[in-house]
């Protein structure tokens, strides 16, 4: 719904469309195997393992220059050129920094890379016209980060880079069994609530589902709707809720077993839990005329403190600024336990994204690490969330800094998650039909009289039908 | 000048024909090849033969959509027509007989223009329009929509125009009658003014009621409009497309209960990337559209009357 969102969307969407290419990006993944094959290019320089020294562990050479592309989007570059370019200059006074913020990556990257001239060290791999990154890895085009992530913090040299970020946010730029993207941007879901309606009533966050009913109860006393989706265009911010109360029941290995079209995972009895216990929500706490409404109407409702709980992303807050009134306080929280769960309260779902890459046979791999190194320290989170408004993997980056109530409580929910990250959903973007009829079904399930059995049964049929569709590429994670 | 006469037509016919060829024609083409593989838009199409078609029977969202076609099919032209033509009647020949003259009622021009003012309002208007007169409140925090504020008013039970699966589609026929019936009021209005007077005035003196004079004498003479008027309504039951798309619930619910023909095309070749599948629906739709004008055409058929 927000900018954020639908720019995932359409770069997961494309990274996925692009990955079936033959017509558009054909060629240029062709051209790119030729070259790793052929040996046209001559990579000169090679990374030296692990030096040890927590001031430049990959040994960048002094005065080495660096080749910096950024996407220039939605979040546009001025993070890369204010902040992490400075950063990286003061480390290495002599170094001279090229910066290039560019819209379409694959159009001015692909002949760089196809001819093996003027490749970047730095690629912000993002956009609609972001280059294959499974062709880039078989042309072995990308740096593997294995020594990146093992390598010390600039934060504390006792922290690995690694330990530095958010559980799963290595994992998700896993490509081919090795971590080849660096993912940098997190985006936070849960609940949201304000907190100064809870504070004037007494009332607090639930842990399981039965303070949440218990809650929902007192809510709806007071004539206050406790729980509302948008049915009309934004039922997926519901399907989100039953993924992760699944993962919170069966471990992250449900969402997994879901993308990989297991058979039988939509019938797994943390789905059918999950879906049970939101329908009750839904039917008891909720009004089927939310089924007709368009997300930013139930967002005001909540803003005019009519609603109480309402499902979203970190970015609800900066999209209702101009609505919600001045005392209001967005406040994100984890979901309820259901009872038995696996990751517990106050696991929280956190996803990675806006991939970057360091090019294998640039001039400056080290340097194009080392980069992302001070990319992934606190400062240079900080100069991110300054600069292009947005929150990173960085653990902790923001915490002392004057923010705003929902950043804040992001930031507290994140902290008090720890290792309990609950993945995303990969099948949104990889298989569409799939999420159309997830949208139809969890309509049906929360306002449409619906059943967490039907809603498991009818949910599989549609799975093992795309699962049975030969003409519709497979992915697995 | 008789010699002339073919280069003369070819040299004016030349460009249009090409630019429909090229623009009209060829893509039906391209459509029906496509539909015989299963192209997803990146990847070389690879022929499969009909098993596209084989598919669309046991595509529940597709039989859904063919079902409500038929619905529409029925239901937009005669209410739609009946509507037009009561309101036609009314604004040229409803008012009083003045000096052995038939009138219209009084301001009649202005309704009109009333009539026809949904007709240029563009649908994602119309959309955000009714979704706020449909719209059904729970009584407490979310506020009743225009209709259902009058049904409650009245102590009648509101209804969910767009959230109950049972209504839904009449929700989108009864928007697509609203648009359309200025259009047809104008037209049939047009229709009337062409039928000379005196006819009406001579059955009027003849002791003709409005009763008979509408059955009797005016449809028979307008029969030709109506047959043009019926097949474009029937053509746009085909499409529904936009209205739905910016109306219903999750484009085409709930359940799939208000999803038409061209959404499942737009969202099976551009969401889905199944070009072939999509391709596929779009002949049978050609088909569907081509039979139902062919058919309008034979049943309608009548001798025209000369006047």
């Amino acid at each position: 719904m927000s900018e954020v969102k639908s720019q995932g969307i359409d770069r997961r969407q494309l990274l996925q469309r692009v990955g079936l290419t033959a017509l558009i990006a054909g060629p240029g993944i062709s051209m790119l195997s030729a070259c790793a094959t052929g040996g046209s290019t001559n990579s000169t320089s090679t990374v030296k393992s692990n030096t040890g020294n927590a001031a430049n562990p990959f040994g960048v050479k002094a005065g080495a220059p660096l080749d910096v592309v950024i996407f220039k989007g939605g979040y546009s570059d001025d993070y890369a050129t204010q902040s992490h370019e400075v950063l990286y200059v003061k480390a290495f006074p002599g170094a001279k920094v090229t910066h290039e913020g560019i819209v379409a990556i694959g159009k001015t990257l692909q002949p760089r890379f196809t001819g093996g001239t003027q490749i970047p060290d730095v690629i912000d791999n993002s956009g609609t016209d972001l280059m294959d990154n499974a062709a880039l890895v078989a042309a072995g085009q990308m740096q593997d980060l294995t020594q990146f992530w093992a390598a010390p913090s600039v934060d504390d040299p006792k922290v690995t880079v690694k330990d530095s970020v958010l559980a799963g946010a290595m994992e998700s730029g896993v490509l081919a069994g090795k971590p080849y993207l660096m993912n940098y941007v997190a985006t936070t879901y849960g609940l949201w609530y304000n907190q100064a309606l809870f504070d004037s009533n007494g009332w607090t966050a639930p842990k399981t589902f039965d303070e949440f009913k218990a809650l929902c109860e007192k809510i709806k006393a007071k004539g206050i709707t406790p729980f509302a989706y948008a049915g009309k265009n934004a039922s997926y911010y519901m399907y989100w809720l039953i993924e992760m109360t699944a993962a919170k029941l069966g471990g992250n290995q449900v969402l997994l077993d879901i993308d990989n079209l297991k058979d039988g995972a939509w019938t797994a009895d943390p789905v059918k839990k999950a879906a049970a216990a939101w329908a009750e929500i839904c039917q008891k706490y909720s009004d089927k005329s939310y089924l007709g409404l368009i997300h930013t109407q139930v967002q005001t409702l909540q803003d005019q403190d009519k609603v109480a709980f309402y499902p979203s992303g970190d970015w609800l807050e900066n999209e209702m600024k101009k609505i919600a009134p001045a005392t209001f306080k967005y406040t994100i929280a984890a979901l309820p336990d259901v009872g038995g769960d696996q990751m517990a309260y106050p696991a929280i779902r956190v996803a990675p994204g806006e991939a970057f890459f360091v090019g294998a046979k640039g001039a400056n791999p080290a340097g194009g690490m080392e980069y992302l190194r001070r990319m992934l320290s606190k400062e240079g989170a900080q100069g991110f969330f300054q600069k292009a408004g947005g929150m990173t993997v960085v653990k902790g980056a923001l915490e002392g800094l004057q923010l705003s109530a929902g950043a804040t409580s992001v930031v507290a929910a994140q902290k008090a998650a720890g290792a309990g990250i609950i993945t995303d959903s990969r099948f949104e973007n990889w298989y569409k039909q799939l999420e159309t009829e997830l949208r139809t079904q969890t309509n049906l399930l929360c306002y449409g009289g619906g059943t967490a059995d039907a809603f498991c049964t009818n949910m599989q049929k549609a799975a093992d039908k795309i699962k049975a569709d030969s003409s519709i590429t497979k992915q697995t994670r | 000048m008789r010699q002339g006469k073919y280069p003369f037509i070819f040299g004016f016919l030349a460009a249009p024909v090409t630019l429909y060829v090229v623009f009209v024609i060829w893509p039906y083409i391209q459509a029906f090849q496509i539909s015989l593989t299963n192209w997803n838009g990146f990847s070389a199409p690879k022929y499969i033969g009909l098993d596209n078609f084989k598919n669309l029977f046991s595509d529940d969202n597709f039989v859904a959509a063919v079902e409500h076609h038929v619905v529409m099919l029925i239901a937009l032209p005669l209410v739609t027509v009946m509507i037009a033509l009561f309101f036609s009647f009314l604004l040229n020949l409803g008012g009083k007989l003045q000096g052995g003259q038939l009138r219209g009622v009084r301001g009649a021009n202005l309704y009109k223009v009333i009539f026809f003012l949904p007709q240029v309002l563009a649908v994602a208007i119309v959309g955000v329009l009714f979704q706020t007169i449909y719209q059904k409140g729970d009584g407490t925090n979310v506020p009743d929509g225009v209709i259902n504020g009058l049904l409650h008013a009245v102590h009648l039970p509101t209804i969910g125009f767009i959230t109950n699966p049972a209504v839904a589609l009449w929700s989108m026929i009864g928007v697509m009658v609203w648009q359309a019936v200025g259009f047809y009021v104008v037209l049939f209005s047009a229709g009337m003014a062409s039928i000379p007077k005196d006819l009406f005035e001579a059955a009027a003196l003849d002791g003709a009621g409005r009763f008979t004079l509408f059955f009797k004498v005016t449809l028979p003479l307008l029969w030709d409009t109506l047959q043009v008027g019926w097949i474009y309504l029937g053509v746009a039951a085909f499409d529904g497309f936009a209205i739905v798309q910016v109306l219903s619930i999750d484009n085409g619910g709930p359940n799939h209960s208000t999803t038409v023909l061209p959404l499942e095309i737009y969202r099976n070749a551009f969401t889905y990337s199944k070009f072939g599948y999509a391709s596929a629906m779009g002949v049978v739709l050609f088909f569907m559209t081509l039979t139902f004008a062919a058919l309008t055409m034979r049943v309608t058929r009548r001798d025209s009357i000369e006047f």
